[in-house]
């Protein structure tokens, strides 16, 4: 063991109670100096490096209970926060009972899914929260024994002097370390030390999955729970203008039907207040179906809105965005993308002289990418428990970013802070979409309203055609290549709806000398919101296609042709503000090479595609096998290599990573919804293809860099490449470059 | 009122003939292991087994599966189910898990028709059941897991 640099300070304080029945509770709050400086620089959001709380109880028969503060979708931190404390907390995995923290931010400081963020921002303040408990503890058995703490040893939460031969138990000593001070320094165990982090652990809810116990909102119950549902306007640009609900009234089982307003007018909207309608018509009764039926009888009329403002920010970063009128079509927005790809666009990073290279240039090559608007399809569709009371405000949520839901809660239902009480249901997918909850307001209004429990429920069609969507992009990339085949420039340019996927300084930005990227965007009202690895989902996809095309046109294996220009970049940077790390980037590229067997491949039948990526601090690398049957790609083996930095627990792990392989493969080949006059055109899954059994790669073989790096995120990386490693493996299979997503429009036209 | 065997338990439910099987299931009867999904017999969710045969139950109308033996995932408990459920945790297959009710309801049924099957059997047996979190691999795998095991 080292000392460790991240000795908090006095401001920082360790809350010890103790519970019923005896035994000790501890909270911790951490504050801001817990974590160095330079990871704070590092960190994405503004809140990612601060406070973080592990929750620990021990009870008197040595039960040890450790609480998973964030939101679990799927991606097993309930499984992976808690090994962390566990580790320093230096206890027996096998007997520890994990539950899922409720909201309390206040207490646990972080409670936040999203950005790949879980295992990088919690790293530290879990581990020492473990290690803060377990010297407690020590300090507790010296007291009793009256022997220095150096002579003890703490194991499988047993506290041992091995010169007496005593033994006494974590909860025979709950209560006396409870009542200690906080120590001030603590010792964490190095990277490469550890004993529980970095060994496969199943996950602590399995066998409540399999059994159909899990709880998720859905199926939340409650004495006198009513449904729910919204009815929404049918179309983009269009809001409620009346209702009859004169025959919805007479129906079976319906309580009441009424109009919400979700936001209340100049509401200003916090980081992830993002709405898709926000007057809507609600119709509640006793159970799901005789709503589903009573809301076929209301009587509704929509109108075209004008443009309208919405407010967001506070302070100086405040601001006024207008939402355009009008009924939007995807083959308009592909109009307008083109044009947009004939002006000047912003400029986002110049190196060098673009310009006066691909004057010179002997050959220019340019391609466009485009995708389109991309609907997350969890498959629990949105759900929002609600019980509204004088004491208190109740929910059952699926939410991803619960410690942001605070100021739409008070403002838009007018409940004081301390009065929310939020359950953190275990999410049926995520991927981005929990991280709007509108769905919690919504939810808030009717139970308010009615003065009942209700659970607010979207069917498949509410939730697809009411989405936060991954907005749709294009971009073209360009290249000057010399008479001697040197790649002399890189033009990047493109945009959105309503935002470009350019992120400039990434690769290859510093590996050439004349570089140029641009960017424009164009207003939608088609709301729109994070999508598993935001804008690199798409940039990945047209960039590492790019690469793969032009290393082709200057006689280079596409990888060592990448190896090539990170070894470049990294020893001689153009520019500045290059954001990767150039030796890891190559690191996932050689391990890729070396366990796909690159050059001598097994399979002679299939063809193979390869794309790396860096975001989301990680760095991957996929190669993927491919063959055509009856006109259709059909995937057999895929090799990856991560680098995340230390595993925490690699079964989790490679069931992210096989995850995000399988959900790239699936949108790039079918993912895409249209619009037509602001109408969604799928509603449902016989409309919407999603990638099932039968397109599931044959095999997905998983390689980590291993090296002691502190943990970088594993949610997203692995997903913006495999876009372009499909791409390129169809190409090298079909003989055709495959530019707009998703695919499968082409395939099926040839 | 309609009578109901779910899990060898009889319910009496009252609901109108063409209410789908699985809002009687969910809401009136109240076991939750059957998930809602799509509700038009695309993803899978709400499989259940009537009469041993793997059904729809967002599709199914209550009044078709009176008088017929209904089993759902709480009542997976013979052989083939527990083989079925224990591959699924050994080779650790769910994600988020809110479609792996469905999955080992249409598992179980495959290795009762099939008590060998191959991928090609697993995948057309298996294509009605979506998986957004992509455990497909993972599911064939367990699959065949399973099979060693009865």
């Amino acid at each position: 063991m080292e000392k460790s640099n991240n000795t908090h300070s006095r401001r920082s304080f360790l809350k010890v109670s103790s519970i019923t029945g005896g035994g000790m509770m501890i909270g911790f709050s951490w504050l801001a100096n817990l974590i160095p400086n330079e990871a704070m620089a590092a960190a994405v959001a503004s809140k990612d490096w601060i406070e973080l709380t592990g929750f620990i109880k021990i009870f008197p028969d040595n039960r040890i209970t450790i609480i998973s503060p964030n939101p679990e979708f799927g991606q097993n931190v309930m499984t992976s926060l808690p090994m962390m404390i566990a580790e320093e907390l230096e206890v027996d995995w096998t007997k520890i009972k994990v539950e899922q923290g409720d909201y309390d931010t206040p207490r646990f400081k972080r409670q936040f899914t999203g950005g790949s963020q879980a295992m990088r921002t919690t790293w530290k303040p879990l581990r020492t929260a473990g290690a803060t408990a377990r010297l407690m503890l020590l300090q507790a058995a010296a007291n009793e024994w009256n022997v220095p703490l150096a002579e003890l040893t703490a194991s499988n939460g047993f506290i041992n002097h091995k010169a007496t031969n005593k033994i006494v138990s974590y909860g025979a000593l709950a209560t006396a370390a409870s009542k200690l001070p906080t120590p001030e320094k603590i010792s964490l165990k190095k990277n490469g030390e550890f004993s529980l982090i970095g060994t496969p652990q199943k996950n602590v809810e399995g066998s409540k999955v399999v059994t159909g116990k899990s709880l998720f909102t859905m199926d939340y119950k409650h004495e006198g729970m009513l449904i729910a549902m919204a009815i929404r306007p049918t179309a983009f640009g269009m809001k409620l203008k009346t209702f009859d609900a004169t025959e919805a009234l007479k129906m079976p089982g319906i309580k009441d039907v009424f109009e919400i307003q979700v936001y209340k007018d100049g509401y200003v909207k916090a980081g992830f207040d993002t709405r898709t309608f926000n007057n809507l018509v609600v119709v509640v009764g006793n159970t799901t179906w005789e709503v589903m039926n009573a809301r076929k009888k209301v009587n509704i009329q929509w109108e075209a809105f004008q443009p309208y403002k919405e407010f967001a920010g506070a302070g100086n970063n405040k601001r006024e965005d207008t939402i355009p009128a009008g009924l939007e079509s995807t083959d308009e927005h592909l109009k307008q993308m083109y044009e947009k790809q004939q002006v000047q666009g912003k400029i986002l990073r110049k190196d060098g002289d673009p310009d006066a290279a691909f004057a010179k240039a002997k050959k220019v090559i340019e391609k466009t990418y485009s995708a389109p608007f991309l609907p997350h399809n969890t498959m629990e569709p949105i759900s929002c428990f609600a019980h509204i009371t004088d004491e208190r405000a109740f929910f059952v949520a699926p939410i991803q970013i619960p410690e942001m839901m605070k100021q739409s809660i008070t403002t838009n239902l007018d409940i004081p802070a301390e009065k929310i009480e939020m359950k953190l249901a275990r999410m049926g997918g995520g991927f981005g979409r929990r991280a709007y909850g509108h769905y919690i307001i919504e939810a808030g209004l009717i139970s308010k309203k009615m003065k009942a429990p209700i659970k607010l429920i979207y069917t498949r069609e509410d939730d697809m055609t009411n989405g936060v969507y991954r907005p749709s992009y294009m971009v073209t990339y360009k290249a000057a290549i010399d008479e001697k085949n040197n790649v002399t420039a890189i033009h990047i340019k493109g945009g959105g709806l309503p935002e470009n996927a350019i992120h400039e300084n990434r690769f290859p930005a510093g590996a050439f000398e004349n570089y140029l990227a641009e960017g424009w965007d164009i207003p939608t009202n088609i709301t729109i919101g994070a999508f598993r690895a935001p804008r690199s989902n798409f940039i990945a996809s047209a960039e590492q296609s790019f690469l793969d095309e032009l290393a082709e046109a200057i006689d280079k294996d596409p990888i060592d042709f990448r190896i090539e220009l990170l070894k470049k970049a990294k020893a001689n940077p153009i520019g500045k503000n290059n954001e990767y790390d150039a030796d890891r980037y190559i690191g996932v590229l050689e391990l890729v090479k070396e366990k796909s067997n690159w050059g001598s491949p097994k399979n002679k039948h299939a063809k193979r595609g390869v794309a790396a990526y860096f975001c989301h601090n990680s760095y991957a690398a996929h190669v993927l096998e491919l063959t055509m049957k009856d006109g259709q790609p059909v995937v057999g083996n895929i090799v990856s290599a991560l680098d995340c930095g230390v595993v925490v627990n690699p079964e989790g792990a490679k069931n992210m990573v096989e995850g995000a392989i399988v959900d790239g493969i699936g949108n790039v080949l079918f993912g895409g919804l249209r619009f037509e006059k602001g109408v969604p055109m799928q509603k449902n899954f016989n409309q919407y293809r999603m990638i099932r059994m039968k397109e599931a790669p044959k095999k997905i073989e998983i390689h980590f860099v291993q090296n002691n790096i502190d943990p970088t995120g594993l949610g997203e990386p692995p997903f913006p490449p495999i876009f372009a490693a499909f791409a390129n493996a169809l190409y090298k299979a079909t003989g055709k470059r495959h530019y707009h997503q998703p695919f499968i429009n082409d395939l099926n036209k040839s | 009122m309609i009578q109901l065997n779910i899990n060898n338990k009889v319910y009496e439910v009252d609901a109108s003939a063409e209410m789908p099987l699985l809002w009687a299931i969910r809401d009136l009867v109240g076991l939750t292991g059957t998930k809602f999904g799509c509700g038009m017999a695309q993803c899978g969710a709400c499989t259940v087994h009537v009469d041993g045969t793997p059904v729809r139950s967002c599709s199914f109308p209550v009044a078709a599966a009176a008088g017929k033996k209904i089993t759902t995932i709480e009542g997976m408990t013979e052989k083939i189910g527990e083989a079925v459920k224990k591959a699924w945790i050994e080779l650790q297959v769910p994600q988020c898990g809110y479609c792996q009710s469905g999955q080992i309801m249409s598992a179980t049924a495959l290795l009762k028709s099939k008590p060998h099957p191959t991928d090609a059997d697993i995948d057309a047996a298996m294509q009605g059941n979506l998986c957004r979190c992509g455990t497909y691999q993972r599911i064939r795998s367990a699959i065949h897991r399973a099979a060693e095991m009865i």
